[in-house]
């Protein structure tokens, strides 16, 4: 372990402005995904978590055109997305994939026009790589405070609601009768959700966001049953995926004489590669004998 | 009389290791209307599956007009239990009968008036002329059910198999129904199957009944089958009948029961509902 | 914007949307939505492959789709709304991301291959497309009234003989056909929409089979002609029109749909 680390230190890995940039953002996305996707996993709302992401995109790629930085973009659009399905109640089973579909496609054009605006208004190019699948590499400093910022938001609220919001997902029949207020629980929930996609988007890019959004979580539910417990793994795992990818796409530069493969790529197939393990490790365990954890009624994992 | 169209010897068949029916036997013959009664769980979809092929058979035989029902699809009419259209599906009950016509040919439907006459007369004994341009997914579940009838109906089966179809309707439409199976088998000379848990409604138009309880049956006409001896030998344990005018209810035996309870009064308490 | 070059795009258009029409129908009436979203990404990975390896694109789909289609059933059997399988719809369009990136046009082609490309239909495209396109008309016209009632109504139509697992597999292998021409014109996000939009629409409409049949591709035609129209005038990409003229589409019909039976209960009640 630690002849690795120095041999980090000494081949300027660290050293790198690029590479801490990276570390810092990737790491406030891999905490706020493993915080928040916990919850929203356990909501049930790991679909909404998918479409957020997807259509935040119009967002970050608006961004540019707005001159305002890609994390607002994404923000904004994932937070007005939120909104809107709270309000349209896509919750409804019936025609729910349909429809959804329908407005993530539109969501998706939308961003295709932004891109193309993009390209051929301002002076950014690539815009469609880093805002669709992201490109750690080049992030600008001036995005860590912004990055920052916002993991703390979610920080926040889910520090200052994390009973009720608990009490919601495990049992919210429960929940309703002390007198907690689902609406707004809900609410806050997706307003966080919208902050972590905001981060997530930043790092791994929009449409790949997903993977951390919910990887992670759903791995770590998988191997525990405790909400807490939940949590620590799943920032383990977030932490481990997004390190790991950014050491590999740094490395890659030297491993495919220089052609660097993304870092979003790497990201995204650790994360994968997690889940596929604590799937087996679960069944070996014999921990999903059970369908579904008994105290989680809305656990889709 | 004519061969039955219906044949059921000896039935037994297993699931998922349990045994499900054992040694059912009765006949059908054309223009009778049978009805099967039991409990959930008692195996009557079990039997029908088994008469339709669907479900193996361990022992004994279920035979249409002398074969395996494999072979005899076109005799058999089937209007299963669960009938929910979504609501959007782009089928007319015209349409839906119609399937029951050509749904197994290749090809693009094209327009037979021979096609169109049989659907239509197919509606016609079924009373679906006013719905017949309506979205199925639209009707009410009476409705439906009936155009799922004229989908049977339409290839002129001999035999129509019915599961459960008088659950979940409100007497009218259960009377309603009931009439159009007196009059299908009065008039096409058709063999009815019915399945329910209540053989009251069914009392006017029924001419066979096979009593199923734990996968056992007692097979013959109203008054073979139900009576407190016969039924309680199938129960196994003491049961009683009332008979109210036309209504048939049966009962656990309440001497039994208190004899077994310890409680028996020698004196029978006056306001005991019985 | 009838010239030479343009004149490809509007016959390879014209008979894709023809056959997504077709085979949205279905999707819908099948509530396939997932099928229908999933294909397309698993897909993709396909066209960014033959992009490196300097092939035919169609190959690369037609490759990447039939694996999707195969990978497809474990999915649904995990569940759609499974984490596990978002993850992999997720690695798929990771894969896709990794292989462009690797080409030198890195930016365009991710456009293009994911919200789609008017132009780019060489004549030795045009002909693989129709060909295909054939196939698929001739399938589900063969298949018409099986698939309609296997859809609608498995349970009587095992009765007819129909074999739901089979029906199912014509239904994937048609979708995966459609899938691998739509995406390079409209785009890997929105072959979807494309799909589902017009068919949807159709059905809120009529309830008689042949008529949405009819409606559907009359709507999916009108979608990409003026898809194609206005992206052309505008410049901006086809992808944003499809998207938009077919949420559009949808919305409205359901609308008119929603409010309609409210009008009915009314009356039934």
């Amino acid at each position: 372990m630690w002849n690795l680390w120095m041999l980090l230190k000494n081949s300027g890995f660290f050293a790198s402005g690029p590479v801490q940039t990276a570390l810092i953002v990737g790491t406030c996305a891999a905490l706020v995904s493993a915080v928040i996707g916990v919850f929203t996993i356990l909501r049930g709302d790991a679909f909404a978590g998918h479409a957020l992401a997807d259509v935040s995109s119009a967002g970050g790629a608006a961004s540019f055109l707005l001159g305002i930085n890609p994390l607002l973009g994404f923000l904004g659009m994932a937070w007005i997305a939120a909104f809107g399905m709270e309000f349209l109640g896509v919750r409804k089973v019936r025609e729910r994939d349909l429809a959804t579909g329908i407005v993530l496609g539109a969501g998706l054009g939308l961003s295709a026009l932004f891109l193309y605006l993009d390209v051929t208004t301002t002076s950014t190019t690539g815009a469609a790589v880093s805002v669709m699948f992201g490109s750690m590499f080049s992030i600008p400093q001036s995005l860590i405070g912004p990055a920052l910022t916002a993991s703390a938001g979610v920080f926040l609220l889910v520090g200052l609601l994390y009973r009720p919001m608990m009490l919601t997902a495990v049992d919210p029949d429960l929940a309703a009768a002390r007198g907690i207020p689902l609406r707004w629980i809900g609410l806050l929930q997706l307003l966080a959700l919208g902050l972590a996609v905001a981060v997530c988007a930043l790092a791994i890019g929009a449409v790949l966001a997903t993977a951390l959004l919910i990887g992670p979580a759903g791995a770590a539910i998988r191997l525990s049953r405790r909400p807490a417990q939940a949590i620590c793994w799943a920032i383990a795992i977030g932490l481990t995926a997004v390190w790991g990818g950014i050491w590999m796409a740094y490395e890659s530069y030297y491993w495919f004489s220089g052609n660097a493969w993304p870092v979003s790529f790497f990201v995204v197939t650790l994360v994968f590669l997690f889940y596929l393990a604590a799937v087996l490790v679960a069944k070996v365990a014999g921990l999903s004998a059970r369908s579904k954890p008994v105290s989680w009624p809305h656990c889709e994992v | 009389m004519s061969d039955p169209i219906l044949s059921v010897a000896h039935l037994s068949v297993d699931l998922g290791g349990r045994s499900i029916l054992r040694d059912v036997s009765f006949d059908l013959y054309p223009g009778q209307l049978c009805a099967l009664i039991g409990e959930n769980g008692a195996g009557k979809t079990t039997l029908l599956r088994s008469l339709l092929g669907l479900t193996p058979i361990r022992a004994g035989q279920a035979l249409m007009d002398g074969a395996p029902a494999r072979q005899r699809r076109a005799l058999v009419g089937y209007v299963p239990q669960k009938i929910a259209f979504d609501a959007d599906i782009p089928l007319r009950t015209r349409d839906l009968v119609q399937l029951g016509l050509d749904g197994h040919r290749l090809g693009l439907p094209l327009f037979s008036g021979r096609k169109k006459a049989l659907v239509d007369q197919a509606l016609h004994a079924v009373g679906a002329e006013a719905f017949a341009d309506q979205r199925v997914g639209e009707l009410s579940g009476g409705q439906q059910q009936r155009a799922v009838i004229a989908h049977a109906l339409v290839r002129k089966p001999r035999l129509l198999i019915l599961d459960e179809p008088l659950a979940n309707l409100d007497f009218g439409s259960a009377n309603a129904l009931v009439a159009l199976l007196g009059r299908l088998t009065r008039t096409r000379q058709i063999a009815v199957l019915v399945t329910a848990h209540d053989m009251n409604p069914l009392l006017p138009v029924m001419d066979r009944l096979v009593y199923l309880v734990g996968g056992q049956a007692a097979t013959g006409s109203v008054e073979e089958v139900v009576q407190p001896d016969v039924l309680s030998r199938l129960y196994g344990y003491p049961v009683t009948v009332l008979r109210h005018g036309r209504r048939i209810l049966v009962l656990p035996d309440v001497a039994a029961e208190d004899a077994e309870a310890g409680t028996a009064a020698p004196v029978a308490h006056p306001e005991k509902a019985d | 914007m009838f010239s030479s070059f343009m004149i490809n795009t509007w016959i390879a258009a014209t008979a894709i949307a023809f056959v997504a029409a077709f085979i949205g129908f279905f999707v819908v009436v099948r509530r396939s939505a997932f099928a229908a979203h999933a294909l397309p990404l698993g897909a993709f990975p396909g066209a960014a492959a033959a992009n490196l390896l300097g092939i035919d694109p169609l190959i690369g789909l037609l490759v990447f789709v039939g694996m999707g289609v195969l990978l497809l059933r474990q999915l649904v059997r995990m569940g759609r709304r499974d984490v596990g399988t978002g993850l992999v719809l997720v690695l798929f369009l990771g894969v896709g991301a990794l292989l462009l990136s690797m080409t030198s046009a890195y930016a365009p082609a991710v456009f293009s291959l994911l919200f789609g490309e008017v132009l780019g239909v060489s004549d030795a495209d045009l002909w693989p497309i129709l060909g295909i396109c054939a196939l698929v008309v001739t399938g589900i016209a063969l298949y018409f009234r099986p698939l309609l009632l296997d859809s609608t109504f498995p349970d009587l139509a095992a009765l007819q003989g129909i074999r739901a697992a089979r029906m199912d597999l014509v239904f994937l292998t048609l979708l995966a056909l459609v899938t691998a021409t739509a995406l390079p014109v409209v785009g890997a996000f929105l072959v979807f929409t494309l799909l589902v939009g017009p068919p949807a629409a159709a059905q809120a409409l009529s309830g008689n089979p042949m008529r949405v049949l009819v409606l559907s591709v009359v709507f999916a035609e009108g979608c990409i002609w003026s898809a194609i129209a206005l992206s052309y005038w505008t410049n901006w990409p086809i992808g944003f029109f499809v998207g938009t003229i077919g949420a559009g589409l949808f919305t409205v019909a359901r609308s008119y749909r929603h409010w309609n039976q409210r009008q009915r209960n009314f009356v039934v009640l």
